[in-house]
């Protein structure tokens, strides 16, 4: 197992791991308390057209991928504070077409695709030195505005009539997470692919958000869930000769079906401390 | 009495709703400074469209509005606004000081910050739940800890959009008390269908069924809620 360590595919896949790991942690948590999943799945499918443009132009896949995702979350973050819960069809339909547009522009383009299929069911194992360094920038750049916007993003996330009232750029916020979400989809994408995105964007998330008190927290768990889904997954596809980015939205998949099972068991133990300040009301 | 205290909210002629729908019709209110008033009404009679007026969440039709003598969107800063429940906030994971806390966004300096919050919660004295999570507080804390937020805003007037719905009657009327504490220094107005528990705190009342009758002191009768209420109401008594 750890003979595999000598190669270079295999340290950079576990590098990209966890790399993305850390933007999974941050941005997946705000997906996950915004309730924004579905329109992530949209985002992350219609990203599809953006490799289709790449390829038809001739020009980096992800890179296509990269900026076709970042419009696509601005349009549909747009129409969804537009229309509130009527928003939702017309997002479904902007996922088809998205993806619709990359399979007809791969169509039209000639010749024998390469990595094709390493894009939508991910190719860690493929990882090169260049896409590592993509993916590092992005990291910072995902950092930094998660540390500087921390605050806001919070207060809109709990709750956004507050933050209206209190003058915060709510709209400006909401784009700007929604371009971090397309961000994150395009780092994602190179390890378990477009399809599987979602779920490893949520589930560490998901997981932590059950039994941490704040949302830091939640993120530095979320991350490290996350590392440790990719590095398991990882060791299992090499021991096994399996597609890694399927084994790895497995171990996340299953590891949050038994917490959801031990959930409840926690939180009976967590209930046998009293709340001291039940009674509060009867002091005065 | 000759002191004239300034005006805090101006309503004038205001007609508002959603989508063509009148909610208000022609509105005329003026709440002064260090007033407690109570607005009444039924469901349906349009209290939290006037609140949302208030806060800048909807845009009138028609009439002017005007908060501490300037538009909605630069006077709401002096607003506190406590909300009538928060949606989804007990699966959040978020600690009482951190709900608190952002009461001081927009606001400069960490360590005042962090003054303002502890001071916030020691007035609603729930200060020793600082680190407990949201979910697990009892209705009648949670309610303290968004009025705790709104005071950490540091706020000239405080609204309250039915702060005791579904809180039992010992909390509720603690949560009343402390509002008339409050309002030593700050205008309260306060929206409830529970006339009875108000009605002992109150200064001023007002009956909101799409059009407002206003009432400086408490000098509201049964004849004018049965015309409110479009129905008899025997349940006012201590009024």
């Amino acid at each position: 197992m750890i003979e595999a360590l000598q190669f270079e595919f295999m340290q950079n896949a576990l590098v990209a791991g966890i790399l993305v790991s850390i933007a999974c942690g941050i941005v997946g948590t705000f997906v996950v308390i915004n309730r924004i999943v579905f329109i992530s799945g949209a985002i992350a499918h219609a990203a599809y057209g953006g490799i289709g443009i790449g390829y038809f132009f001739q020009f980096n896949p992800v890179l296509g991928a990269l900026v076709f995702s970042v419009f696509s979350a601005l349009g549909m973050g747009w129409l969804q504070r537009k229309f509130k819960e009527r928003a939702d069809t017309i997002i479904g339909v902007m996922w088809s077409i998205g993806m619709a547009i990359g399979i007809i522009l791969i169509d039209l383009t000639p010749g024998y695709k390469t990595d094709l299929m390493g894009y939508l069911f991910g190719s860690i194992l493929t990882v090169s030195k260049d896409s590592l360094g993509i993916i590092f920038i992005l990291d910072i750049l995902i950092v930094l505005l998660a540390m500087l916007f921390y605050e806001e993003i919070l207060a809109i996330s709990f709750d956004e009539t507050f933050a209206i009232i209190r003058n915060l750029p709510v709209e400006a916020i909401y784009l700007g997470l929604m371009a971090a979400v397309a961000l994150t989809i395009v780092m994602l994408m190179q390890v378990v692919g477009l399809i599987m995105v979602i779920a490893l964007l949520t589930i560490p998330a998901a997981i932590s958000g059950q039994y941490v008190k704040n949302i830091k927290l939640m993120i530095i768990f979320s991350s490290l869930l996350g590392s440790i889904f990719t590095t398991i997954g990882l060791a299992l596809s090499y021991r096994f000769n399996l597609t890694s980015g399927a084994t790895i939205i497995l171990v996340a998949g299953i590891t949050y079906l038994i917490s959801l099972g031990w959930k409840p068991i926690f939180l009976k133990f967590q209930d046998n401390t009293p709340h001291p300040k039940d009674n509060l009301g009867k002091k005065n | 009495m000759t002191q004239v205290l300034s005006e805090v909210i101006s309503v004038r002629h205001l007609w508002a709703g959603y989508e063509g729908e009148n909610i208000l019709e022609d509105i005329n209110l003026s709440v002064r400074e260090l007033d407690f008033v109570g607005i009444i009404g039924p469901n349906g009679g349009g209290k939290t469209t006037l609140i949302k007026v208030l806060l800048g969440l909807i845009e009138p039709q028609q009439g002017e509005v005007k908060v501490f003598g300037k538009s909605v969107q630069k006077g709401r800063k002096y607003l506190g606004y406590v909300p009538q429940f928060v949606e989804c906030d007990r699966a959040f994971p978020i600690t009482v000081w951190d709900v608190v806390k952002m009461g001081r966004l927009g606001k400069s300096s960490p360590q005042k910050d962090n003054e303002k919050v502890t001071e916030a919660l020691g007035q609603v004295e729930i200060l020793d739940l600082k680190d407990k999570r949201i979910g697990e507080l009892s209705g009648g804390q949670r309610q303290r800890v968004y009025i705790a937020r709104a005071l950490a805003t540091e706020p000239k007037l405080l609204i309250l959009d039915e702060p005791t719905a579904s809180i039992d009657p010992q909390v509720k009327s603690n949560i009343y008390s402390l509002l008339k504490r409050l309002n030593e220094f700050m205008t309260i107005i306060i929206i409830s269908h529970d006339i009875g528990a108000i009605s002992s705190y109150i200064k001023t009342v007002g009956c909101l069924n799409r059009r407002f009758h206003y009432h400086q002191g408490k000098s509201i009768n049964l004849n004018l809620l049965e015309r409110l209420y479009q129905c008899p109401v025997d349940l006012v008594k201590s009024l």
